[in-house]
């Protein structure tokens, strides 16, 4: 069974195609990049996966099902989890708060019982505390466990927010731009973290990246876009020698002259 | 100084942080059981008032200090509850069923005022629901054959089980019980998922759906149980004064009740309750004052919703916390005495996202 498929997938906003009939599979159990000069649309097919966008045409697969009928709070259901390129965080509560959001589709309770604080409440409590303190410590993140998010740096909001997606429990896991905004300390830590959710937990990943550092490092297959369109795909090392993306990227030399 | 050792999971659940918190909350109990026997009936009135309104208070904080969404017309949802309960009695259904009918059908009439929230948000939600408020007011003029039209309708005491709430005393009680009913109901609520979901959708509503929260369920959710909760407020309310007519339900208490939270310090249930008090003992306030103010403006008129006005001038400008706010600082200075510095709390600004509590 294909794990992860979208086919011939597009979206027009106005005159713009920002998508144009995009086809390509995720492997499970893989790390899959998506590079692009700015513009491309890379973030765009993150919001089609998300179904915040509503593709013109096209259809996206995951695991035999198709996603497109659904609505947007339904892909946490299926198993698909995502982080933003510029934090989406809950953030006037603390890490913990946040990262119990991440535990939504897992309550069994209702709200009246949740009103009454039966006690079949405090144990799904406690156990989903549980549940958030195992992501806690796979990410180093105890010290920040009751600090509100905005005031945490933004180095850690990036990881808080990584950990908010994985207490989904996602089978993929999508991440805009793991590394925008960190130091090179920080990409470097993000890059173990993202080896670990494929080695430990086992979660494909599918991502967005601009630090080609960081996209050797951990991808497994690498899909180049520009506007709209796929370009090439295949293993790090094939893309950077690829001559369509060093055109994307430097351009030709042809119009110079 | 105090440090809190996490040792499990529980405490982070539990309602009370720590033995101290236990103990200033049963001696606040102690005192608001006790304060009849101390204070005159006149207070004592004014207590039940602080105590409705603390109820309304802590509906309206639940839908825009948590759920983030922003409501100018729940006077209008006050009004529903004291109408269903006024006709509800009429028709002979017993006190406390006729409690819970007017909070499921104010409750009811929120979901479906919050239909549109789910499409619309800020300003313009904060028209739909002003709009509302006119509809419903409207209605009850002109719908006189059910509400009496201008004339209102009266009320009898509340009875349970055949007791009357006769006294002032009694009356009090009565609504006491029932603010620590929905006080207790609502911080159980946030502190499990219904809560945590509300201020998902607060502080980033695209991110809570894509964690899986429903945005639609959960507005109309939030939209259902605020309405609910002002419903029951309301019906106190028609209890307490006996009487109810259109007029007393009309926008201004609706932005008087924004206001109220807003000073009380908007996102926590303290703020709604501390509001509450502030709104009804400043117009007492005023009048000790009065009598010491030179003539010409003691005896002007609307001096109290000009002094209300600059007071939440002041609050939004330099204590956007509200009293609440104000609190946690005398609290900590006396806390980490003496360590405390001006700068603990010191705003700083951050650019990396617009507040957006609306």
């Amino acid at each position: 069974m294909i794990f992860f498929q979208t086919e011939d997938l597009s979206i027009r906003f106005g005159g713009v195609l920002a998508v144009n009939s995009m086809s390509f599979g995720v492997d499970k159990g893989e790390i899959f990049t998506i590079i692009g000069p700015n513009g491309a649309g890379k973030t765009t097919i993150f919001n089609l996966i998300s179904l915040i966008y509503r593709p013109t045409s096209g259809r996206i697969f995951f695991e035999g099902k198709d996603l497109t009928k659904n609505r947007p709070s339904d892909v946490a259901r299926h198993g698909i989890a995502r982080t933003f390129q510029n934090i989406e965080l809950f953030e006037h509560e603390t890490v913990l708060k946040n990262m119990l959001v991440g535990r939504h589709l897992k309550r069994r309770t209702t709200l009246w019982e949740q009103a009454l604080f039966l006690p079949k409440v405090r144990r799904e409590e406690i156990m989903h505390r549980d549940a958030v303190e195992k992501v806690i410590d796979f990410l180093d993140l105890q010290h920040y466990r009751d600090s509100v998010v905005k005031n945490l740096p933004y180095g850690v909001q990036k990881i808080v927010e990584l950990g908010r997606a994985l207490c989904t429990e996602p089978k993929l896991l999508l991440l805009d731009e793991p590394s925008s905004g960190l130091n090179v300390e920080e990409t470097d830590d993000m890059a173990f973290w993202i080896e670990d959710i494929k080695k430990d937990l086992g979660i494909t990943v599918l991502m967005i990246e601009h630090d080609m550092s960081l996209v050797n490092r951990v991808s497994d297959r690498v899909l180049a876009v520009n506007e709209g369109c796929v370009l090439a795909s295949g293993t790090p090392a094939q893309l950077v020698a690829h001559p369509d993306v060093i055109a994307a990227y430097l351009g030709t030399g042809e119009n110079d002259k | 100084m105090r440090f809190i050792f996490k040792t499990d999971y529980d405490q982070d659940i539990k309602l009370f942080k720590h033995a101290g918190a236990k103990f200033w909350y049963a001696v606040l109990l102690a005192v608001a059981i006790a304060a009849p026997a101390v204070l005159g009936k006149y207070y004592i009135s004014q207590l039940s008032f602080i105590c409705i309104y603390s109820i309304a208070g802590v509906g309206l904080m639940l839908l825009s200090g948590y759920a983030g969404q922003i409501s100018i017309g729940h006077a209008a949802f006050l009004a529903v509850g004291g109408y269903t309960e006024a006709i509800a009695v009429k028709m002979g259904l017993p006190f406390p069923l006729s409690l819970i009918l007017s909070f499921i059908v104010a409750g009811l009439i929120g979901i479906i005022i919050g239909l549109p929230a789910i499409r619309i948000k800020g300003i313009y939600l904060a028209i739909a629901t002003l709009a509302f408020n006119f509809i419903l007011e409207e209605v009850l003029v002109r719908w006189s054959s059910v509400t009496g039209g201008n004339n209102g309708l009266m009320l009898d005491h509340a009875k349970l089980f055949g007791v009357a709430f006769k006294s002032t005393d009694s009356f009090y009680y009565l609504s006491l019980a029932i603010l620590v009913i929905v006080i207790v109901g609502v911080l159980n609520l946030l502190r499990s998922f219904t809560g945590r979901s509300f201020v998902a959708i607060r502080d980033s509503q695209i991110s809570a759906q894509s964690m899986g929260v429903d945005l639609a369920k959960y507005k109309t959710m939030a939209f259902g149980l605020s309405a609910g909760i002002t419903g029951i407020a309301g019906s106190l309310y028609a209890y307490k004064i006996r009487f109810i007519s259109p007029e007393q339900f009309g926008v201004m208490v609706s932005i008087e009740l924004l206001m109220m939270i807003v000073i009380g310090g908007i996102g926590s249930l303290h703020g709604a309750v501390f509001g509450a008090i502030f709104f009804i003992s400043l117009p007492e306030l005023i009048s000790l004052v009065k009598n010491y103010l030179p003539e010409a403006i003691a005896n002007q008129a609307g001096l109290q919703p000009t002094i209300f006005g600059f007071i939440l001038i002041c609050v939004v400008i330099f204590q956007p916390e509200g009293i609440y706010g104000w609190w946690i600082k005398i609290r900590s200075y006396f806390e980490m005495f003496p360590f405390y510095r001006k700068a603990t709390f010191k705003r700083t600004k951050t650019f990396m996202k617009s507040d957006r509590l609306s």
